[in-house]
């Protein structure tokens, strides 16, 4: 059976099953006896390497739930058409723009020419209204990857399709089947509403929140627990900034119920390639009763770890295996705040469904989120070398230096002294460079002095790895959860030292929805200066509540989670509350490149950047002056970008 | 530094498992690149209209309604508030209006300091007069999650007063909010025109329990007191007016 001959039967299928039209033919239920692997959108030309697709972003008409409402398609389904590769091959994606406004498609986690990035006013100017693009560029990684609008909330709109890339050679794990699981949250309101709502009243989407009630039944927190939360003007309970109370969460474009499902044959292993695709939503998913191999993270090859559970940022991606027994199991993915959750069904026949299993209670933030919770720091510690026991001698040692630090109380002054070197912090001795050896994790540091103004509500007092911690809600129920110290890469690699360490502190006012990095929006401070050819060592302090999936375009990031020589790739990275975490970046291409914070609406108020790489010669002083009326920011005084 | 980076290039050409392409433009050309004018939405105008209190007090004689509100609109450091708060009779026609407008700055993470004018006006039997005056304040949340809101008033013949408001919000279920809410005000001149006294004035407390249907609907019950004090109460009572009150009132608590 050929593909188009397949993809007119699925479609037939999913018509009887009477599911929502707006389904994608890749995303309707699977049969057990069709193909293997899932079929894509068959291709316009593909011959001799060349992959060639048309797609086009229309506005079409979608329901769900007994509502209506309209969502920006990719081919008029959501998610849009699964893009299928092989390594190798070169892509040629024409972009038909059939909206009246612009548009534009980014490649989220490949690695490619600046100009095809797809970033408007930072790559290219847009796909105009009407009008189309041809996207051309080599495919040269393999890998479960997704592509999104990066034009106004387009995104938030069903703008997003999964992208996968086949290895040119074998693949290290056996699995029989695959499926795609492309996660998402949908609104019918405008997502410029939603936006409006947030900034008359940070908590409008808030159901959860402590009540009186809640405090007398114990729920919760205690009253103690709560004044002290209240007295510093924060709300244990904003988990989500948006919630079920207006969204629904997606699997492959459908609501929970009844829900997508995937159909295999008992015996076979079945790998499931989660993509996040919301705009806001982290997730969290299990199989229940069935145990998952976690084998690629943001498309690169891990060390097989099992678990029983995972969260999954915005814009990861999550590829596992499992080994379904003869029954149906739930995919179950509940946001973070269990404000409603996305379902589907693994079955090994058509119609068969498993329990749902009941929403856990919504979580809390504790004073370690806020960096407040001193006396338990040597704790902490041990309670990592517990988590992380593969952990590399020189991250542990990191660990150490900081409890020690704790301990002698010593941790004022040197917290101070690194903070006060103005955003740039430096190790003595430890490297040629004069900062720690890669791939080991950050010190536990006191904040410095700069609380980056009154655009951020609270700097926490200390920040510290989080990467051995699940995260919150996570962890205290038995399950195994994967941390992103389990991730390993499957083969070890050496890491150059780093020349250069920025450090970026994740800053945000909630009580006034303002989202910003150092204390200022985007507009206000757009460029991170890079030089070509340095290797960078990119820190990131997040002195904020919410958890920020931070995601650099154009360069790989190697997560330093103190794995040594296999500490992981990745595209985008979760920086917890007061988590302090360190990615070393090969800066080799040149260009700007977007940096940012993929909470769409973090982003849209300026939790964005452009990493601007080039070479020391090529600042365009002309040019920079433009960008900067009022004098340059103090990244390019630095002598070693100066120096040229 | 140079010999580090050649190393480096070299490393890299050898060793990288993925890397960008080779030869590309030093910088982009394209008439477009604007870095900073992706995120608009942080420049963007933001608003909010809030009506606070609307409400009568049906037992009462004469069927006293009151409101309270202000819309403002700006961006996250700058803003403009019109506020209006104003009572009456609705069987005689006649009350009190306020009417503010203010220039409002970002101040700290979690106040904001207001300037502008304030506009008292009084209508009834014997027609619309008004006095203006000079407002500068602070509004915004207090530890403990208390808005308050500090005021001080000069009137345009040099009177000085003060006005301090605070209220909290209880959540008793997730849609079901107690709200105490208090207000004190205190001048330093006498201005019989006004009712005004020299020192305490005025304590006025109020307890209203909504239901929000939908975050911006919200009906109510509540209970509202009133004590004049001193001077302020000797020219009340010799307006006719009580010096002290309680109400039950209904009201519906609006915003967009």
């Amino acid at each position: 059976m050929d593909r188009r001959h397949f993809i007119r039967n699925a479609s037939a299928f999913g018509a009887l099953a009477g599911l929502s039209a707006l389904t994608p033919a890749w995303a309707r239920t699977g049969l057990a006896h069709g193909p293997l692997r899932q079929p894509g959108l068959v291709p316009t030309v593909k011959r001799d390497g060349l992959v060639e697709y048309d797609i086009t972003i229309d506005r079409t008409r979608l329901a769900f739930g007994g509502r209506t409402g309209t969502a920006v398609t990719m081919n008029g389904t959501v998610p849009g058409p699964l893009l299928r590769f092989t390594e190798g091959d070169e892509a040629v994606i024409r972009v038909h723009n059939r909206l009246d406004e612009m548009t534009s498609v980014h490649w989220h986690g490949l690695i490619l020419p600046n100009d095809q990035d797809g970033v408007p006013h930072v790559n290219f100017p847009g796909i105009a209204a009407r009008s189309t693009f041809e996207y051309r560029y080599p495919i040269r990684q393999f890998g479960t990857y997704w592509c999104h609008s990066h034009s106004a909330f387009q995104e938030q709109l069903g703008h997003y399709a999964a992208l996968v890339i086949d290895p040119a050679g074998p693949e290290p794990y056996a699995f029989d089947r695959e499926y795609v699981v492309v996660l998402s949250d949908w609104t019918f309101e405008d997502p410029h509403d939603v936006l409006a709502h947030l900034k008359k009243r940070a908590n409008y989407y808030n159901y959860q929140r402590q009540t009186v009630a809640g405090l007398l039944l114990g729920e919760g927190m205690s009253l103690g627990q709560r004044l002290d939360w209240d007295r510093m003007r924060m709300d244990p309970t904003d988990i989500a900034d948006i919630t079920g109370a207006t969204y629904t969460f997606l699997m492959n474009g459908q609501a929970p119920d009844p829900g997508w499902s995937g159909l295999f044959r008992p015996g076979e292993r079945v790998r499931l390639r989660f993509v996040n695709a919301s705009a806001l939503t982290f997730y969290d998913v299990r199989l229940p009763g069935l145990p998952m191999t976690v084998v690629q993270v943001n498309g690169q090859h891990v060390q097989p770890v099992e678990t029983d559970e995972f969260r999954i940022g915005i814009a990861e991606t999550y590829d596992v295996v499992v080994e379904p027994g003869d029954r149906a199991y739930t995919v179950f993915a509940e946001p973070m705040d269990r404000s409603g959750y996305a379902r589907g069904t693994l079955a090994p026949r058509a119609g068969m469904t498993a329990p749902v299993p009941e929403r856990r209670e919504r979580p809390s933030l504790t004073m370690m989120d806020m960096g407040m919770d001193h006396g338990e720091m040597g704790h902490e510690g041990m309670d990592m070398s517990g988590a992380a026991p593969g952990a590399a001698a020189g991250g542990m040692a990191g660990m150490d230096h900081g409890i020690d630090h704790a301990q002698t109380e010593g941790m004022d002054h040197s917290g101070m002294t690194m903070a006060a070197a103005g955003g740039e912090m430096a190790m003595p001795g430890q490297d040629r460079s004069g900062l720690r050896p890669p791939g080991t994790l950050p010190e536990v540091t006191m904040h410095g002095p700069d609380d980056h103004g009154i655009a951020n509500a609270m700097a926490p007092m200390q920040t510290r790895s989080r990467l051995h911690e699940p995260g919150v809600g996570l962890g205290n129920d038995g399950r195994r959860v994967l941390v992103y110290t389990d991730l390993r890469s499957l083969h070890p690699e050496p890491r150059r030292a780093p020349d250069r360490e920025v450090e970026l502190h994740l800053t945000g006012n909630m009580e006034r929805y303002m989202w910003g990095i150092d204390g200022k929006t985007y507009t206000e401070d757009p460029l991170i200066p890079l030089v070509y050819g340095e290797r960078l060592r990119l820190t990131m302090v997040n002195d904020t509540m919410m958890n920020h999936p931070m995601h650099l375009h154009g360069m790989w990031m190697e997560l330093e989670n103190g794995q040594g020589d296999h500490i992981p790739r990745v595209h985008t990275v979760v920086v917890k509350p007061a988590e302090r975490l360190s990615l070393l970046v090969e800066v080799d291409a040149l260009g700007p490149w977007a940096f940012h914070c993929h909470v769409l609406y973090h982003m849209d108020l300026g939790m964005f950047r452009v990493a601007m790489v080039q070479r020391p010669d090529d600042w365009d002083a002309e040019r920079l002056a433009e960008m900067y009326p009022q004098g340059l920011p103090p990244g390019f005084g630095r002598p070693d970008l100066a120096r040229g | 530094m140079l010999r580090s980076l050649a190393l480096a290039l070299l490393a890299l050409a050898a060793s990288a498992p993925v890397t960008a392409q080779d030869d590309p433009p030093p910088f982009p050309e394209y008439p477009d690149f604007r870095p900073g004018a992706v995120a608009a939405a942080d420049r963007d105008l933001y608003s909010l209209a809030l009506l606070d209190i609307f409400e009568v007090a049906p037992a009462a004689s004469g069927v006293p309604a009151r409101l309270e509100g202000f819309y403002r609109i700006g961006t996250d450091y700058n803003r403009l508030f019109v506020r209006a708060e104003g009572e009456g009779l609705i069987s005689e026609a006649e009350g009190e209006a306020e009417v503010q407008a203010l220039y409002s700055r970002l101040v700290t993470e979690y106040f904001e300091a207001q300037a502008g004018v304030r506009l008292d006006t009084e209508f009834g039997e014997g027609g619309l007069r008004a006095r203006p005056q000079l407002a500068v304040g602070l509004e915004g949340l207090a530890p403990y999650f208390f808005e308050v809101e500090p005021f001080l008033f000069l009137s345009y013949k040099g009177d000085l007063s003060a006005r301090f408001e605070g209220s909290y919000d209880l959540l008793i279920t997730q849609r079901l909010v107690l709200q105490p809410e208090a207000e004190v005000t205190v001048a330093l001149q006498e201005v019989e025109d006004w009712g005004v006294g020299t020192g305490l004035n005025a304590v006025e407390a109020g307890l209203r329990l909504r239901y929000e249907v939908e975050r911006e609907v919200a009906p109510y019950v509540g209970f509202s007191v009133l004590q004049r004090f001193g001077g302020a109460a000797d020219f009340a009572r010799a307006e006719g007016e009580p010096t002290s009150e309680g109400l039950f009132v209904v009201g519906v608590r609006l915003w967009r």
